[in-house]
């Protein structure tokens, strides 16, 4: 591993910034850094197990013509660009433990993705410069 | 038929694959690969124009050619190391 760390607060769960998420962790992970990902909110929604493949909609600035055209574009899923830069490099992926408590969910109902739950202050051992939050 | 085309061992088509799927998909078939295959990617997707030059500069492995060819690109690559 070289270079810095890129370390991502994912909060939105809508299927674009996830997406956007996705392929900027397949990015690094292909040109050699190491990726922290910590998953807020409705980002950590998203993950559930039961809910990954499901549609998550667009953020409100797409609006309708927005979400036409990302529907129009298609591509592969969001997860599967996860898995993929998972496969290529070294890209933690953990659990707001807050967020899990707040929606009621425990490790069982996350999707493999997921490697574990964490306190944000275990997040920031990782962490050696910008955080970027999407 | 050239020389680098009857030397390809694989060839993957990642046309209609956005960024960064055929980069991805020439990832994984690199790390398949033995050290001296010659990988060919065509993709069709902007991004490769910059990002699979990138990525083989900085994982050490050749760039044979890059041919544009109607909406899309051929990359051939060397297995270096």
């Amino acid at each position: 591993m070289d270079g810095q760390t890129l370390s991502l607060v994912l909060f939105s769960g809508t299927d674009d910034k996830l997406n956007a998420a996705a392929v900027l962790t397949a990015g690094a992970a292909a040109m050699g850094r190491r990726v922290n990902v910590f998953l807020q909110y409705w980002a950590l929604d998203a993950f559930r197990s039961d809910r990954i493949g499901k549609d998550h909609g667009v953020a409100p600035e797409a609006g309708s013509e927005g979400a036409a055209l990302l529907a129009r574009h298609g591509g592969q899923h969001w997860s599967e660009t996860f898995r993929q830069a998972k496969s290529i490099g070294e890209v933690a992926i953990h659990a707001c433990s807050l967020s899990m408590e707040m929606l009621g969910l425990s490790m069982e109902d996350l999707d493999p993705l997921v490697d574990d739950q964490e306190g944000v202050a275990s997040f920031f051992m990782d962490v050696d410069g910008p955080v970027t939050f999407i | 038929m050239d020389m680098t085309t009857a030397n390809v061992t694989r060839s993957i088509d990642a046309r209609g694959m956005p960024c960064p799927g055929p980069l991805m998909s020439l990832i994984g078939a690199i790390r398949e690969g033995q050290v001296g295959d010659v990988i060919e990617v065509l993709s069709s997707d902007a991004g490769s124009r910059t990002d699979i030059p990138a990525w083989i500069q900085k994982a050490g492995h050749d760039l044979v050619e890059v041919v544009e060819d109607d909406g899309f690109a051929r990359f051939v690559v060397r297995k270096a190391r």
